[in-house]
C-alpha cells in the first residue's frame, strides 16, 4: 500500500537523523538514570512505600518521564521540518498525506523504546528485579507503546504549530513533572487531601500502579483499564488534533 | 489561448481583514518561463503556495495540466514541483540521500542512478557524500533545484530562487533555470529583483498588492512607457560586473 511505503521511506529518512546524533537518544536516557540514582540512592532511604525495593517502585515512573522528555525531540523534528520548508516539499508530492506525520511518530516510538531499553539495564544494574512472566512483559510493553503514541501525536501539534524552538519541545515540561505528583515516587497517601485527590485520578498513577502490578506479577484490576483508557482517549484525540493541524499548515 | 499548461482566474485570498489576493488572472504556455515581480507583501508567495496546493484560496479557479487544484490535488501534484522560498533540503542527510529520498517518494525505478545523474548535472557529484549542512548557499540552492527535477515534473514552481544568494551563486541558478525551459520544463517564479525576470522571464506579470496590474514580454512592458530617449553616457561598470571580474568569474553570458 501506499501508505505503508511512503511511510517506511520516511521512517528511514529520520531514523537516519536519530542514528546520526545518537546523542538525543542518550540526553533522552540520561536525565531520567540521573534521577533514578538520585532517588534510589539519596532519597530513596527515607521514603517509605511499603515495597522492598525501591527501585522496583520507581521504575515505572522513571520510564514514563524519559517518554515525555523524548517526544519532545519529535516535536523539535517536525518543528524543524517545518522551519526549512521540508513538510512544504513533501505536502506538495503525490505521496500520501498521513504518511509525513506518521513517519515521524513511528521514528519517536522506535527511539524511545531504545531510550526505555537502556533505562531499563542500568536499572537492572542498580538491583532492579522483576517477577513477571512473559504474558505480563508484553502488557507492560503494550501500555508503554500506547503511552508513546498518544505523547508523540500529541508532539506533533507544537510541532506543526509553534513558532520558535523552545515553543515547540515546551509542551512536554508538564508532562515531565506529571510524575512528580502522582504515586510514580511516593505512595498518594501521605499528600494533603486536594494534592491525593490530583494524583490518584490523574493518567500517570493509573500507568505507574499497572505497569508496577504487572512487572511484580500482582493482581492487576481496574487501574490497566484505566490506564489503557487514558493513553487510547490520549492517543485519539491528539491524532485528531495533529491531523487537523496538518490540514491547516500543508 | 488554448494550450495553457497553467490558468488562472480570478484568484482570490484574504487573510482576516488583509486582502492578499484580489483576483488575479494569467496563462502560463509549456516551455515558457513565467516571472512573477513584486516587491515583499505583494502576494507573490501566497500565490505560489496556492498553486502548489499548499493552501486554499478563497475564490478563483485554477487549473494546472487540465486538472482543477481545488479537485484533484494529488493528481496536480504528479505534474508539479515546488522550490521554495528557503531551500528545503534535510541538511542531516548527504546530498545524494536526499535526491534518493524524493526519487524513492515519487517512485522512480533507479533512485541511486536518478541521484547521480543528477549530481553530476549540477556539479555536485564531489560533495554527493557530504552531508548538506556542509554547502554553501549556492550548493544547497543547487541540490534543492535537483531535487525539484525528480519525477519529471512539467511544472516547476520557483519562489525567490536567488534571494540570499551571492552573485556567483546567483547566475549559476539561472543558467540552470534557462537550461531547464530549454528541455521543455514549465517554470513560473517569483521574484523581486527586476534584473532576473529581465534576464529569465519570457512573461513578466507585475503583482502589485494583490493584483497584477501589467503583463506581457520584456519588449510589451517596455512600450507602456514612452520610448527612451537617445543620450550619450558613458558607461560604467556595475558594481556587479566589478564584483565578477575580479572575483574571475565569467560574465552571465548569452
Amino acid at each position: 500500500m501506499k501508505v505503508l511505503r511512503d511511510t517506511s521511506i520516511l521512517l528511514g529518512r529520520t531514523m537516519k537523523h536519530i542514528l546520526r546524533s545518537p546523542d538525543t537518544i542518550i540526553t533522552v536516557a540520561i536525565t531520567p538514570i540521573a534521577m533514578m540514582l538520585l532517588f534510589v540512592y539519596v532519597l530513596g532511604g527515607a521514603i517509605q512505600t511499603g515495597s522492598d525495593s525501591y527501585v522496583n517502585y520507581l521504575l515505572p515512573g522513571i520510564l514514563l518521564i524519559a517518554i515525555a522528555s523524548g517526544t519532545s525531540y519529535t516535536a523539535f523534528r517536525i518543528f524543524t521540518d517545518m522551519q526549512k520548508g521540508i513538510i512544504a516539499r513533501f505536502s506538495t508530492m503525490p505521496i500520501s498525506r498521513s504518511a509525513v506525520l506518521w513517519g515521524h511518530v513511528l521514528t519517536s516510538i522506535v527511539s524511545n523504546a531504545i531510550s526505555i531499553v537502556v533505562i531499563i539495564a542500568v536499572a537492572l544494574l542498580m538491583g532492579f528485579r522483576s517477577s513477571a512472566n512473559i504474558y505480563e512483559w508484553l502488557a507492560v510493553a503494550g501500555i508503554l507503546f500506547l503511552f508513546t503514541a498518544a505523547l508523540s501525536w500529541l508532539a506533533v501539534i507544537p510541532g506543526l504549530k509553534a513558532k520558535t524552538i523552545d515553543g515547540a519541545s515546551a509542551f512536554a515540561y508538564p508532562l515531565i513533572f506529571l510524575p512528580f505528583i502522582s504515586s510514580a515516587f511516593v505512595p498518594t497517601d501521605s499528600m494533603p487531601t486536594p494534592v491525593r485527590v490530583f494524583a490518584e485520578n490523574q493518567p500517570v498513577t493509573a500507568i505507574v500502579d499497572a505497569i508496577r502490578s504487572l512487572l511484580n506479577s500482582a493482581p492487576v484490576g481496574n487501574e490497566l483499564w484505566a490506564a489503557l483508557g487514558w493513553c487510547a482517549a490520549l492517543a485519539v484525540l491528539a491524532y485528531f488534533f495533529a491531523v487537523r493541524e496538518y490540514r491547516k499548515v500543508a | 489561448m488554448t494550450g495553457a499548461i497553467v490558468r488562472v482566474k480570478n484568484l482570490q485570498k484574504s487573510y482576516k481583514n488583509n486582502k492578499v489576493l484580489r483576483g488575479i488572472d494569467f496563462e502560463i504556455q509549456p516551455g515558457e518561463i513565467f516571472a512573477l515581480l513584486g516587491s515583499n507583501g505583494a502576494g507573490k508567495t501566497t500565490a505560489i503556495r496556492i498553486l502548489s496546493t499548499l493552501l486554499k484560496s478563497d475564490s478563483g479557479e485554477v487549473t494546472i495540466g487540465g486538472f482543477d487544484i481545488a479537485i484533484h490535488p494529488q493528481e496536480v501534484r504528479k505534474h508539479i514541483s515546488l522550490t521554495g522560498q528557503f531551500a528545503a533540503v534535510d541538511e542531516i542527510l548527504t546530498g545524494k540521500e536526499n535526491l534518493m529520498l524524493i526519487a524513492k517518494l515519487r517512485g522512480v525505478s533507479n533512485p541511486a542512478e536518478t541521484a547521480d545523474n543528477l549530481l553530476k548535472q549540477f556539479g555536485l557529484t564531489e560533495a554527493g557524500n557530504r552531508r548538506a549542512a556542509t554547502y554553501s548557499g549556492g550548493m544547497t540552492r543547487r541540490l534543492d533545484i535537483a531535487m525539484s527535477l525528480i519525477g519529471a515534473p512539467s511544472v516547476i514552481f520557483l519562489d525567490e530562487p536567488t534571494t540570499g544568494l551571492d552573485p556567483e551563486a546567483r547566475i549559476e541558478v539561472w543558467r540552470v533555470v534557462r537550461e531547464l525551459a530549454m528541455g521543455g520544463t514549465t517554470i513560473l517564479l517569483t521574484t523581486q529583483y527586476l534584473d532576473e525576470a529581465e534576464q529569465l522571464a519570457g512573461k513578466i506579470a507585475i503583482l502589485h498588492e494583490g493584483k497584477i496590474i501589467a503583463r506581457g514580454t520584456l519588449d510589451e512592458l517596455k512600450k507602456l512607457i514612452p520610448p527612451a530617449k537617445k543620450e550619450y553616457i558613458e558607461k560604467q561598470p556595475t558594481l556587479e560586473e566589478i564584483f565578477l571580474a575580479i572575483t574571475g568569474k565569467k560574465e552571465i553570458g548569452q
